[in-house]
Order: structure tokens, then sequence, then C-alpha cells
């Protein structure tokens, strides 16, 4: 762990959609340091708001709706100079967006314009961000697809995105994201949309990717196992809040808060851990329950319902964030085993 | 019950849509009782009162023949309606079986596509001109050429929704379990293709009120003494100059109906947008 | 482009071909039934009606006219494609010719109205939608579905009513004088150019807006918009080339729509095109002229449709490559 600056500092981050009478809250109060050479992945179910975290930072919510977004998102680009992304203009925004900081978005196909050639997509950044003519920004993005490991990346230049497979797809996308070498890559499930075996060949891409440049990972996933194997800090999600922050080991060994607990429970590889030591049959666990609707939060800890361990007081009373520095949770209970 | 309250919420979400259906209302309702509450005899000619720029007595003036305008407009409401509507209905349920059939079954598809696009190679106007000039200018006649022109628009748009609706899953969890065609292609399938029958039947009203003008402005359409808006104009033409409310006020009658239909078919439209998307 | 997308290419576009003919073939049948329920013989029309009955019947044994009517079909066809429309009953002159005259009004005429439409319609349907709820969003909307209310007869006469006969700025009817300049042609032809070119664009300005909003919301705007492209870049380079295709599409409806239009916007303005002689030739029951002329603008169409999809070829990728 570093004591230098991060190269992102996520403070209590809010987003709402407004709509109707009262606004949404969405993302509520999620904090965050991301610090360089480092990936921190952020788990959560299906709507708890990790994809809208990461679309809050950069600015790109949807824009057939209205939204509010407070909190602080200090970006420290590659010269040293911090900027605040939430609060900069947006043309400002616009500059550090594929230059300091880009994205990869879950769903290869959709996300590729079908009527420009892939070599076209990754020159376009090169050409607005680092000024090259279009000669130089040519064989910079075939050294983009190269460094992906596309095979036959010199033809591919020329082609379709209609015309490679999911995998290559993603490859252009990270070659797309990755052609100015930005300091922070942000990656909302690349792999979910992936085969198996394509899954984890992009897995150890990336990997090798941020060894060779240092660059800090988001990485946003609901699989606890790619985080076990890429991620070196865990944030768990659970109804648009931070429920807890560790590294990855402490957090597989000693899950503290019960959501993660219960999120680590469900692992099929658990219960055969379970049945090996016990001797005996262990049944599939999982949580009870649903996530909550986010328009009917009550004023008290949003998992209580859900919770096998919560006191009276957890319903009633917003939990503390207790713990320390590089194990933190957000719960009332007392040293919880 | 809640659904049909939503379902209203969100059509009239968009005032127009309220006005546009509240106008055609009215259009309807004036259209209907025309015989009794007309401030004139519609048909009454009076000489002495000839092509008399509109006043108190006679708030869209008079035409070449001394009748009142304003009454002609709401009577003639009825032929113009009438004939709009007949052929609304008509291509909608010609169309819908037309698209039903080429979208389910596919050794039809093409054959029947090859024939809709043959229809569609005429011109609305043209086809329109051809059939009524063969079948003879009427009402009757008029609303049934109509029909020919516009059943193969209707049955387009359905056989587009009929290809994504065969697709869906429940579909063909029904066709595994073994349900008759016949009945999955009346229980299932038809109750999805209503709304976009009913925002088709909308704009082909708009689009029929506008061919019937055309056509009967052209003199190939119902026939001058059969009070439609679109005689009305015709005959207006002549006067046009000195009397420029014969040529306004009719036309009006024409923009202002077919615009509250044109508005009421995009507020259906948005409605069963989000849920075709939801669908999907 | 490989040699093996070429190949795909090839067999699309004879797909394509096979289509059109497919469509003409009925189109010719189409026109052929009309003919028959309104007139009876279309040979006899081929013929003219100064062939005298005797004519007539050597004719009815040498074109075998006694035939089934498939083998009448087939060689009214064969006349048809050798070019031989017949003769009209009232200007006593070949078909051919009575088209070939009335042809360049029109053609001007659909030129500039399809021109000024898709001018008009192209931009406004893109502002609307980049703007999509502000002002000019309603504002163009409005004037769109307004536009696709009027009549395009009532709209020409208030236009000649306002800005020929009352400021007197444009003639009121008519092509000119046979033999008259470029320029008087042009001054003719401007008032029903702007009556059509308006009121055509407003299904122009829907499509176009219903195609870039749909496109506006696809995942792959975001990208584009996460590698930090200008707005500009994003609305004009890569929503746009997306939107090609649809509007190509709607080219080809307007085109549709503008043959139907001049029909009605020549009779108004008095214009010699050939949308004003089907009129009158309906009015006249010259049904020699009717069938020849429905066979012609018929044909245009489907060939008009056929290039656009030959054009969809070379506009989208996915095309291309099957």
């Amino acid at each position: 762990m570093t004591a230098l600056l991060p190269r992102l500092h996520v403070r209590d981050l809010h987003t709402r959609l407004l709509q109707g009478d009262s606004p949404l809250p969405l993302v509520r109060g999620v904090s965050f340091d991301l610090h360089d050479g480092q990936t921190l992945a952020l788990v959560g179910e299906s709507g708890s708001g990790k994809s809208l975290t990461a679309l809050s930072l950069m600015r790109l919510l949807a824009r057939n709706a209205r939204w509010e977004c407070s909190g602080q998102a200090l970006l420290t680009d590659a010269q040293g100079q911090q900027h605040d992304m939430l609060k900069v203009s947006d043309e400002h925004m616009r500059q550090l967006r594929g230059h300091q900081i880009a994205m990869i978005f879950q769903e290869p196909m959709t996300c590729l314009n079908p009527v420009l050639t892939v070599g076209e997509q990754i020159a376009e950044s090169v050409r607005l961000h680092l000024g090259l003519d279009t000669r130089a920004a040519r064989a910079q993005a075939l050294r983009a697809l190269e460094q992906v490991e596309m095979p036959a990346a010199r033809q591919r230049l020329d082609e379709y995105p209609h015309q490679l497979s999911g995998g290559m797809r993603q490859r252009v996308m990270i070659a797309m994201a990755m052609v100015c070498e930005p300091r922070v890559l942000i990656a909302d499930e690349p792999t979910t949309a992936l085969d198996v075996t394509i899954q984890a060949q992009i897995l150890a891409l990336m990997s090798r990717l941020q060894k060779d440049t240092g660059m800090s990972m988001l990485f946003i996933t609901h699989n606890l196992g790619v985080v076990a194997h890429h991620a070196e800090r865990v944030a768990v999600m659970y109804a648009g809040q931070v429920v807890e922050q560790a590294g990855v080991h402490e957090l597989f060994a000693k899950p503290a808060h019960p959501y993660t607990q219960g999120l680590l429970a469900c692992l099929p590889g658990r219960a055969r851990q379970l049945a090996r030591q016990s001797g005996q049959a262990v049944a599939l666990q999982d949580i009870p329950g649903q996530a909550p609707a986010m328009n009917r939060l009550g004023s008290g800890c949003s998992f209580a319902e859900r919770c096998s361990v919560s006191l009276p007081a957890c319903q009633l009373q917003a939990p503390p964030w207790l713990g320390i520095a590089t194990h933190a949770r957000l719960c009332h209970l007392e040293g919880h085993p | 019950m809640a659904e049909w309250r939503l379902l209203l919420k969100t059509l009239f979400a968009r005032r127009v849509v309220l006005i546009a259906l509240v106008l055609l209302a009215l259009m309807l309702l004036m259209a209907a009782i025309s015989q009794w509450v007309l401030p004139h005899d519609p048909m009454a000619m009076k000489v002495s009162q000839r092509l008399r720029a509109p006043n108190w007595n006679h708030w869209s003036g008079t035409d070449e023949l001394g009748r009142d305008i304003t009454s002609r407009i709401f009577y003639g409401a009825r032929y113009s309606l009438a004939i709009g509507a007949g052929t609304a209905l008509l291509a909608a349920f010609f169309g819908t079986l037309l698209g039903l059939l080429a979208g389910f079954f596919k050794h039809l598809d093409a054959p029947l596509m090859r024939c809709v696009d043959a229809m569609m190679a005429f011109p609305d106007i043209l086809l329109g001109i051809a059939l009524v000039s063969i079948l003879g200018a009427s009402p009757t006649n008029v609303v049934l050429a109509l029909t020919i022109v516009y059943t193969p628009r209707v049955a387009r748009v359905v056989r587009a929704s009929t290809l994504v609706i065969r697709e869906l899953p429940y579909v063909e969890a029904a066709r595994a379990v073994g349900v008759s065609t016949p009945r999955l292609l009346s229980v299932h399938i038809l109750p999805n293709l209503m709304s976009p029958i009913l925002v088709q039947l909308s704009f082909i009203f708009a689009y029929a009120l506008l061919a019937e003008a055309g056509l009967s402005f052209l003199g190939v359409g119902v026939g001058a003494e059969i009070p439609t808006w679109g005689t009305m104009v015709a005959a207006s033409t002549q006067y046009a100059d000195r009397a420029f409310w014969t040529l306004f006020f009719p036309g009006m009658a024409i923009v202002l109906t077919a615009l509250s239909l044109q508005i009421l078919g995009d507020g259906v439209r948005d409605l069963l947008d989000p849920r075709l998307k939801g669908m999907q | 482009m490989s040699r093996m997308s070429w190949g795909i290419l090839g067999r699309t576009l004879l797909g394509r071909l096979g289509g059109m003919l497919a469509v003409l073939s009925l189109v010719s049948v189409l026109v052929f039934l009309l003919t028959r329920l309104a007139a009876g013989d279309p040979m006899a029309m081929l013929l003219g009606d100064q062939a005298s009955l005797a004519d007539i019947a050597l004719a009815r044994e040498r074109y075998g006219l006694d035939q089934p009517l498939l083998a009448q079909f087939v060689l009214w066809l064969g006349e048809v494609l050798k070019g031989n429309l017949g003769q009209s009953i009232f200007l006593q002159t070949p078909v051919t010719q009575v088209l070939l005259d009335r042809a360049e009004p029109t053609a001007w005429l659909a030129i500039f109205s399809v021109s000024l439409a898709m001018l008009i319609g192209v931009p406004c349907g893109i502002a609307s939608a980049v703007w999509r709820g502000r002002w000019i969003d309603q504002c163009v909307s409005t004037l769109a579905m307004l536009g696709a209310s009027m009549p395009s007869f009532w709209m020409g006469l208030l236009v000649i009513q306002l800005l020929a006969v009352g400021a007197g700025w444009f003639p009121v009817s008519g092509y000119g004088e046979p033999g008259a300049g470029w320029l008087t042609r042009l001054h003719h032809l401007l008032l029903p150019s702007l009556v059509l070119g308006t009121l055509n664009s407003a299904l122009i300005i829907r499509f176009t807006r219903a195609s870039m909003l749909d496109i506006l919301g696809e995942d792959y705007i975001r990208t584009a918009r996460s590698k930090g492209l200008t707005e500009s870049t994003v609305v004009l380079k890569h929503a746009l080339r997306n939107a090609l295709v649809p509007i190509l599409t709607v080219l080809g409806l307007t085109l549709a729509l503008m043959i139907g239009g001049a029909v009605v916007t020549e009779t108004v303005f008095n214009l010699p095109g050939l949308g004003n002689l089907v009129v009158r030739a309906v009015l006249r029951r010259d049904y020699p002229v009717i069938q020849g002329a429905l066979l012609v603008i018929a044909g245009i169409y489907v060939i008009i449709n056929f290039t656009i999809d030959v054009l969809y070829v070379f506009v989208d990728p996915r095309v291309r490559h099957g």
C-alpha cells in the first residue's frame, strides 16, 4: 500500500434520479481510493448501483433522464495535476475522458459503432487526444491492437465490428480505451457477456496490461471468483452504498459485514469446503429475501430486513463505519466474527 | 382498473393529445347531431346571399349558391368522416389479415409481400384515381378504392410486428404445448398487434381524409353533389380570389381533423413504445 | 473489399434484381387487369379506335385475341416491351410520344421538390433529435405534423392567392409559353416546388428525428462519448452515419409521395406534366394514356426503389458482408 496521493479519490458520491415528485437516490454516499497500479473490485448484485457509480464518475449517465450528482471525485493525471471530475466543466471533462480516464463496457457487440472500421474507432482517439496525424494515428492503432494480442492485427484495422468474434471485439474495446495510455481504467463487467474460455484470456490480458503500464483499474463485477484472482482490494456494494472495503485476501478469509458473509456462503465451493471439514453434506445457502426497492428505503440499515444477525437498532438508525482504514464495514455490530 | 388509469394518464401526459381527442369528439358530435342543431339548412340555396363574407349570421360566410358554409362543414363532416373511418376500418381488417398470414406462415411471406410491393408501387392518389375511374364516382366506391390503396400499408406494419411476436418466448411455449394454429393466431398473437393496429387506424383515417379530399378536388371522388370537405374546396377554386373564406374554412376543417388524428396516433404510439420495449 | 465479399455482394444484388423483376411483372399484371375491367380489350386499345371492325376481327385472329386471358396478357406485354403503348384516343398521337412530351415539367418538379424536402427535412430532423424536448424540437415537430395534415391542393391554392394573385411575385399558373427560356420555366416551377417540397419535408423530419433518437440511445454512442469525442463528432460522425440507412429509406418513400403529390400539384398550378396528363386522361376516359402512364409511373418507382436497395449495400457494411 502506498502512502502517496491516490490516483482516484472518491468521497461521498451521491447520484439521484430526478423523476416525478421526489428524487430517487441510487448511489448513496460511495467513497473509495484507487492507488497507482492497483485494482479495486466493485462487487454487488444487479441494481446495487455499481455501474451507476462508474457512469456518474465519467459523467456518462443516460441522457433521456435527469440526474443529480454530488460529492468529490479527484483524479490525479499523469502530470500530477488534480481534477474534480464532478465539478469541472463539460469541455474539461471531455478532455479527461479517453485520455486520463477510460472506460470499457459489458456488451462489446452493441458498444462498437457498426458502420466505422475498427482501426478508425481506435485512431480517432489518438488524433483527438495526442494530436497525431492520420498516418501516425493509424500506426498507433495498429500497435494498440498488437498490444491486446489481436490475431492478424493489420488486417483487422480495416474490418468492421460485425466481422469479429465476441472476444476480439472486447480486445478492440480495450485497445480503444488504452491507446492514449490513461492512468485509470474503469471496466464495467467486461467479461460477463463472453464465453468462459475467452473470459480467462481477456482477464489475463488485462492483468498483463496493467502490470506493463502501471495503470489503476476499477473493476466492476458480480463474479466473486474473478475478484479473487485479479483484484488487490474489494469494495462490496449493496443498495447504493459500499458496505465493506478490504484487501482481497482479508475479505475472503474474514468477511466482516453480514451481506459479504452471505455472499461468500452462497458460493458452491464454500459448501464443498464446509462439507469436507465437517464430514457431512452441507446444503447450498442463499440470502433470503430480495434487494430493497430504492424508493422505499428506511432510515436504518438497508440490509437489516434480510440480515440474520440484526439488532433492533439496525432498522432505525443508519449504521456507522466500523473497523480500521484497510478493512472497514458499514454495520452496527461490534466485533462480529 | 388501475391499469386503465395509468394508461390514460400516460396517453394524456402531453396536453396536445387531450386537446386533439376533444376536438375529434366535438367534430364527431357535430356530424352526428348536425341535422337538429345547425344554424342553417346546409342544402338551402339563397342566391341573394351568395358569396357573403363571414358575419354574425354566417360565421364562415356563404358559398356560391348562398349556402351557409359553417352548416355545410358540419354536415359534410358526416361524409368526410364516414369515408375516412370506413376506409381505416376496412384497411385495418384486411391489412391485418394479410400481414398476419404473411408474418406467420413463412411460405406465404414472399408471394404476399411481392403483391404488397406491387400494390405500393402505385402512389396513393394515382391508384385511387384509377380505381374510382373504373368503379365510378360514389362514396362507396371511394371507400373501396382507398381501402385497396391503404391495405398494403397496414399489411406491412402488421407483418413486421407479427415477425417479432412470433419469436417471443411465450408464443414458442404455447406452440410447444400444442395450441392449434388458429387459436395461436387469434388468442396469443392478435392481442399484441392491437397497439400497432390502433396507431395505423388513426393515421390511415387521416390519410384517407386527405386522399378523399384530393380525389374530390380532382373531380374523381364522390361526385360534386355530395358535400364532403373535398368537394367544397374543389367548388371554391373559381371563387377563391373574391371569396377567400369559401376556400379557407373547408380546408381548415380538413387540416384540423387530420392534425388531431395524427396527434392522437402519435400519442397512442408513445403509449405502446415503453410497453414494446418491456416485451423485448 | 476482399474478393470474398464481392461474391456475397454480387449475390445480394442479383437477389434484389430478381425481386424487382418480380414486382414489375406483378405491376404489369395489375395494370393489364385494371384496364381490362375498365375498357375491355387492351389489344384493341393498342391498335387504336381508327381500326375498323374488320381490322379488329383480323387482329383478333392474328394476335390470338380469342385465346385465353393469359395468352392475351403475354401478347400485350410483348407489345409493351417493344415500346408500343398504343394511341391516345383524344390526342391522336402514340402514347409513348405523349408521355415523353409531358415528362420534362414533372421531372423538374420532382427534382426541385425532393431536394427542398431533403434540405429542410434532414437537418431539422437531426436538430429535433439532438435538442429533444427543447423549444426547437417542439416547433419543428408541430410544424411537421401540420405539414402532414395539410392537403397539398389547399396549400397550393392558398399560396397562389397570397403570393401570385395577391402579391404578384409569381405567375399564377402554367409553365410559360413553348420555347420559353429556362429562367421563365424556373419562375413557374418555384411555387409548386415550394408547396410540394415543404409538405413532404414533414415525413422526412419525423423519420429522421425518430431514427436519430433511436441511434443516440445506442450503446456505441455512449462509448464514443466515453472516448472524449466532441458532441458534434458524436452526432455528425458516429450517429449520422448510422442514420443514412433510414434516411435512404425515407428518400424512397418521399419520391413515391412526390409522384402522387405531383398529380395534384400539377393540376392546381396547371403544369403540363405527367400528373396533369393522367387526371385529364381519367376524366376523358382516354384509356391507352391511363394504361401507359400507370405502367411508366409504377415502373419508375420500382426502379428507384431498386436503386436505393443497391445504395444500401454501399452505405451499410453489414449488408455488404451478408
